[in-house]
């Protein structure tokens, strides 16, 4: 009897623990959070949006291009990596267990995995030292290296979550495989593969370190894809290490900007797959 | 149907999707190959040399990369202790515990502990988390500075901050995919621990001993996740290298040299030192994430009904 009630102390301990793991977990996140909102609100303003920086020492300003500066490289990313990321996914579908599929899915996974930093040395070798100049172009390319693996094995695993039988449907009046693929399959999948496209712009558009040695940074407004851009990460990032309260004030809002960004983007794929779940319970 | 008619279609389409299919595999290729280049020179200069030096005085032309290694090691390491446990935890909690009602709410929240950007984790490492610690090292006990783990300045910055941080940004990843793993455990091995007297716990035990190469993968994909992290320990860990246990040390790790020196680097050689810390990175996380993939993969491929009858006759014997 004693060894029971032993058995059973353990066994609410443990769970009680677990329990603990999840607040203790939920305790920084809030952290975080409180005080990315309170410093942020309070440093944010319109001018955050549409000022350009000013000078050492005066304060005010707003950080107008690097905001432009992370739309124009997360947008060259996206347009990189989408269409290589969706035909790629399409043919790891599509030839399932072809050696060339399973290599995909394994570069996938291995790309997805590589540092970003590392990344960053790589877009560095191939798009800025041949060109002897840090580029937006570059940072593009090094997002773009980013995204692919999120595109690709999204693309894949939408894909073959589409019932079989509306492509038999399809093959059955006559499609060819390329027709019932891409006005068939493809659209039947497209918000979600949608929603995770949305998710790896969310993924790369908050990152760093890729764009430290592409992108580089500039004091300047520029939409100049040759020349170094300012973005908002690499902005805050500069700001966070200076000596100046005012640029102090102007991290903390850059950084309740890419929380925000973050936080919509994942609210709104909540959304798109909850809205997808009830349809497919209701088929 | 003639044949005839769909195969240059269907070749055409084979290889339209292929050609990208190879784009990407030939992407890794590139990778590894484009790094080997760009650090040839320093890794025919120094050769092994290079990892077991401690003097990195790039304008006295002395590389020594151990500290880097040692850092971003330490560091990890230091991590993966702290958030294994708290990972675990979340994921029994969700999976096995939790009510239907808050589970989602719980997996929206980690999950938005991984989205935020390691920058912004860094903003707030910088002006929040430094100087918690730096009072906690200030006012540390005078009978545990003997240990050497607490030696060293109460700067704030250093090994520990960065251990934290890297931990709380670990901690979904890993958590999420031994949630994963876990629902792969049949649902009928839980129910045959219960109907044979197991408390709540010893059922879980029984769960997680199903899955424990998929559990052990989970924590070495978090451990892969810290040792690429590269802003917000940069901006905490205090960039000097230097190989010491101290916890309170700032010390340096091989993303946050890279970050910090690349666009500095004026001679050729100090720029393949760089990418050569930059390749091994690379080679490292590589090993470290194909090998983790593979035992979670192993796990969704073994013979289940063999698998439980053993199992249960272990339950059975540890509950008698």
């Amino acid at each position: 009897m004693r060894r029971d009630l032993v058995r059973k102390m353990i066994s609410n301990v443990i769970v009680i623990l677990c329990a603990a793991a999840v607040l203790l977990a939920l305790i920084p996140l809030a952290f975080v959070l409180f005080y990315v909102v309170s410093q942020g609100l309070t440093s944010l303003n319109w001018a955050f949006f549409t000022h350009m920086p000013t000078p050492v020492g005066e304060p005010g300003g707003g950080m107008a291009n690097a905001i432009v500066g992370s739309l124009i490289v997360t947008g060259l990313g996206a347009v990189l990596a989408i269409p290589v990321g969706l035909m790629a996914g399409i043919y790891a579908s599509e030839y399932r267990g072809s050696r060339i599929a399973i290599a995909v899915r394994f570069a996938a996974d291995t790309l997805n995995g590589v540092p970003s930093i590392v990344i960053g040395v790589f877009a560095y070798g191939i798009a800025v030292l041949p060109f002897h100049a840090f580029s937006a172009a570059a940072a593009g390319v090094a997002l773009g290296i980013m995204m692919l693996p999120l595109v690709t094995r999204t693309t894949e695993e939408l894909l073959l979550l589409v019932p079989p039988s509306l492509r038999e449907g399809a093959l059955a009046l006559g499609a060819t495989r390329a027709r019932a693929v891409f006005t068939v399959v493809l659209p039947a999948a497209l918000p979600g593969i949608l929603t995770g496209i949305l998710l790896a712009l969310a993924r790369v558009a908050g990152e760093t370190a890729p764009l430290l040695f592409t992108a580089f940074n500039n004091r300047y407004f520029t939409t100049d894809v040759r020349q170094p851009i300012s973005t908002l990460t690499v902005q805050v990032y500069y700001y966070a290490n200076s000596p100046y309260a005012d640029w102090h004030r102007q991290a903390w809002a850059g950084a309740l900007v890419l929380v925000g960004m973050v936080l919509t983007c994942s609210l709104l794929a909540r959304l798109a797959t909850a809205r997808m779940d009830k349809m497919q319970r209701g088929a | 149907m003639s044949r005839s008619r769909a195969r240059p279609d269907e070749i055409l389409f084979r290889a339209g999707t292929g050609l990208f299919a190879a784009l990407m595999i030939a992407l890794v290729a590139a990778i590894a190959f484009e790094l080997y280049r760009q650090s040839k020179l320093s890794i025919h200069e120094f050769g092994w040399q290079f990892w077991q030096t401690d003097n990195w005085d790039p304008v006295a032309g002395e590389f020594g990369a151990r500290p880097f290694i040692w850092g971003t090691l330490y560091s990890s390491i230091l991590a993966l202790i702290i958030s294994t446990p708290i990972a675990l935890g979340i994921a029994v909690f969700i999976s096995e515990l939790a009510p239907a009602r808050v589970r989602l709410p719980l997996v929206f929240l980690t999950e938005l502990l991984a989205a935020i950007p390691s920058i912004v984790y860094g903003v707030w490492g910088v002006f929040v988390l430094v100087p918690l610690v730096r009072q906690l090292e200030v006012n540390t006990p005078e009978w545990l500075k003997v240990v050497p783990l607490f030696k060293g300045p109460p700067l704030g910055v250093g090994m520990l901050s960065a251990a934290i941080i890297l931990s709380i940004m670990v901690i979904p990843f890993t958590s999420s995919i031994a949630r994963e793993v876990l629902r792969a455990v049949p649902q009928a091995q839980r129910e045959a621990a219960y109907a044979l007297g197991a408390t709540r716990w010893e059922a879980i035990r029984m769960a997680l001993f199903y899955a424990r190469t998929g559990i052990i993968g989970a924590v070495m994909l978090g451990f892969g996740r810290a040792l690429g992290e590269t802003m917000a320990v940069t901006m905490v860990i205090g960039n000097t290298p230097q190989v010491t246990l101290s916890l309170y040390a700032p010390q340096y790790t091989m993303a946050a040299v890279i970050a910090n020196e690349f666009s500095e680097a004026a001679q050729e050689l100090y720029l393949h030192a760089l990418v050569e810390i930059g390749l091994v990175l690379f080679v490292i996380t590589l090993v470290i994430n194909t090998m983790s993939r593979g035992l979670i993969w192993s796990l969704g491929r073994q013979k289940k009904p063999r698998r439980i009858k053993r199992m249960i006759s272990t339950a059975a014997a540890g509950s008698a």
